[in-house]
């Protein structure tokens, strides 16, 4: 082959950006982020419009970030501008309920100074995680985001992926990330299939007001029908996550606010004094889904495309993140070494490193739900004893502690604060 | 054998080890084929390869194509699995090969990945005798192939140029290599075919050590590549250099 021919195809060769990532959310920022903190380039495409994301209201929806993950967000430099919005959590008290009983005797309590590290984690409310993330992306030259755009075809080519958008145009990239959800578009048209099952439940989530504070402490009430979560938001609000069965959370979700206000109350209980809503209500059915691989030639898979599991703990998020900080290691470092980043080698370290840890985690929950889903009088006895028997084994409720916090296993370094 | 105009040079090459690579040169970017264990070792190799370089030269590795203007050459460059990182990383890499085989392989995969890699059919002689010098040679796992390792060694001096840096890998001459890289590897294992390595052709550390130093360079580093069975991941090991080992060494 002639010196000319050989210059055209590298000419053809060159890639529009080391990375494509399709999806917007806060996974899909966060890990454009770090990488092109680390000098990869990216682009972030999102189907939906940028300021819609980044709306000054409040909806209600908020984050359980673990410890690690904030560490995360430090380490990306997005904490400063999250800090003052975030609340700490520095106590998780869980226990068995009835409505109108209260809470069982013995009492699951997780102190964040047992941890050595305070606190456990941090509400945050949707919009100013996006906001942030938004404002992050725009400043950052190495970042083009393309909003309103949706990946539509996506093909392997000598060298790279070709991804095809919705305005026809197409980008030579190194590796595609899904990052959309758990219907992700990039893991179907990879042929990545995913296995899912149901829970018959649906959460309920909305902010509420209440009239004394709840000075940090999140509350997990196990209810027969699903778990009730209580986690404090700035001020005298915390966000709900009530689980309820399909058909309870139907008519549950076409009542009034103030009938609404009136079933809860006897399951909120009367700690924070009166209650009220202070936001609109959301109803999401929870279903676990796991793409049967983390990859795919050219392709990488994290958050709820990956794995979308129940939300009892806010772990959605945190395992999505934990994706982040694997996946940008794996690329940064096969980057320092001079890999190439789609290597299907590259890109089997990533799913070595996750994918285990997230089945483990969504099967724990899965398993942890159904145990406290039932109001069989046996069961709920040896429920009662259980927790009393992991509250009284110091070491067993830490490292449970630590599973929820995400501080356990081989910690990627941005989950430990560290640049890469 | 001419395909590139170039005849190659045989004063240190064994012809049947050249044979038995020819065999196997299209596999060569398969991860899970027949170079499976080269494709295990190398992000272990490549650290080793891209610290050294980044010392030796006052690299940052954060930085963009930190190996702009460095001449690398890569001896035995097979499909191209050094050649191709360390060009990636802005080395201008000559990949070198006597198998002749290699050569397409390794090219259609350099321009199908956008890289720019000079790939010649030659033996490293024949860039001796045409007065070629390079600031970094890579001499990976080929000594031990070799029909003439000194007169082998003397060759990669004589590429470098002052204050260049030579590596050298290998496998060392015990009873546990031959356990690990004959009985394990080729026989149990199968990473490898029955034949690849030639046991009484391994070089112990010292031996080497001896020939870098007859050949008039400077050995500066040695480190072991130790293969975990747990993690399946190879790692740099600062003391056990008993079966894979690489070493780094410099033209004063």
């Amino acid at each position: 082959m002639d010196n000319r021919a050989r210059r055209a195809i590298l000419r053809a060769m060159t890639h529009d950006s080391d990375i494509l990532i399709a999806g917007g959310g806060l996974n899909g920022p966060a890990l454009a982020l770090a990488l092109a903190q680390s000098g990869l380039t990216v682009t972030v495409v999102d189907a939906a419009p940028a300021r819609a994301r980044a709306e000054d209201d409040f909806d209600g929806r908020a984050y359980a970030l673990a410890l690690a993950s904030q560490k995360l967000l430090a380490a990306i430099g997005l904490w400063p501008m999250l800090a003052t919005n975030a609340q700490p959590m520095l106590e998780v008290k869980a226990s068995d309920g009835r409505p109108g009983e209260g809470a069982a005797p013995f009492f699951l309590h997780f102190d964040s100074r047992e941890l050595d590290q305070t606190p456990v984690g941090y509400m945050l409310e949707d919009r100013f995680l996006y906001r942030a993330f938004l404002h992050a992306m725009e400043v950052d030259p190495k970042i083009t985001l393309l909003t309103q755009t949706a990946v539509t075809a996506q093909e392997v080519v000598p060298g790279g992926i070709r991804v095809t958008l919705s305005d026809g145009s197409t980008r030579l990239v190194k590796l595609l990330v899904g990052a959309d959800g758990r219907r992700s578009g990039v893991a179907e048209r990879a042929g990545i299939t995913r296995e899912g099952w149901g829970y018959g439940q649906t959460a309920l989530v909305a902010a509420i007001e209440h009239e004394l504070p709840h000075q940090g402490i999140a509350q997990q009430f196990f209810m027969p029908n699903g778990p009730l979560a209580i986690l404090p938001l700035p001020g005298n609000r915390s966000s709900i996550v009530w689980s309820e069965t399909d058909a309870n959370a139907k008519v549950i979700s076409a009542l009034s606010d103030e009938d609404f206000l009136a079933i809860l109350r006897p399951r909120f209980g009367d700690f924070l004094g009166q209650i009220r809503l202070a936001g609109p209500r959301f109803s999401y059915p929870l279903n676990l889904t796991l793409a049967k691989s983390y990859v795919a030639p050219r392709v990488a898979l994290i958050g709820d495309a990956a794995h979308g599991v129940h939300p009892i703990a806010g772990q959605g998020l945190n395992l999505g993140l934990r994706d982040v900080a694997a996946l940008a290691e794996v690329l940064v470092e096969a980057t320092r070494r001079g890999e190439d980043l789609g290597a299907p080698d590259v890109l089997d370290r990533y799913q070595g490193w996750r994918r285990f840890d997230s089945v483990s985690l969504a099967l724990g929950m899965d398993t942890v739900n159904k145990l406290f889903s039932n109001d069989n009088p046996i069961l709920r006895a040896g429920r009662d004893l259980g927790l009393g028997i992991v509250q009284a084994a110091g070491p067993l409720r830490r490292a449970f502690m630590r599973q929820a916090a995400g501080l356990s296993g081989p910690l990627p370094r941005l989950l430990q604060g560290r640049a890469i | 054998m001419t395909e590139d105009g170039m005849e190659a040079a045989t004063q240190t090459i064994d012809p049947a080890e050249v044979a038995k690579f020819e065999a196997m040169a299209a596999e060569w970017w398969d991860p899970n084929g027949k170079f499976k264990p080269l494709h295990m070792l190398n992000p272990c190799r490549l650290d080793y390869l891209v610290t050294q370089i980044a010392a030796q030269f006052g690299r940052d590795l954060k930085a963009p194509r930190p190996f702009d203007g460095l001449r690398l050459l890569d001896i035995g460059c097979g499909g191209g699995l050094l050649s191709e990182p360390m060009a990636r990383l802005g080395a201008t890499v000559v990949g070198a090969d006597a198998a002749g085989g290699n050569i397409p392989v390794a090219r259609l995969h350099a321009e199908q990945s956008g890289l720019q890699i000079d790939y010649r059919h030659c033996a490293a002689e024949d860039l001796a005798v045409a007065g070629e010098r390079f600031d970094v040679v890579l001499a990976m796992e080929i000594i031990e192939h070799v029909a003439d390792p000194q007169g082998f060694m003397n060759t990669c001096a004589e590429l470098l140029a002052p204050g260049g840096l030579m590596f050298c890998s290998t496998m060392n001459r015990n009873p546990k290599s031959y356990m690990m890289a004959i009985i394990g590897a080729e026989r149990v294992m199968r990473w490898l075919p029955v034949g690849t390595h030639d046991w009484s052709k391994f070089v112990t550390p010292d031996e080497l050590y001896a020939l870098i130093r007859s050949a008039g360079l400077d050995p500066v580093d040695r480190k072991g590549m130790v293969f975990n069975p747990l993690s399946w991941r190879w790692s740099l090991s600062d003391r056990d250099l008993s079966v894979n080992y690489v070493t780094a060494s410099v033209k004063r």
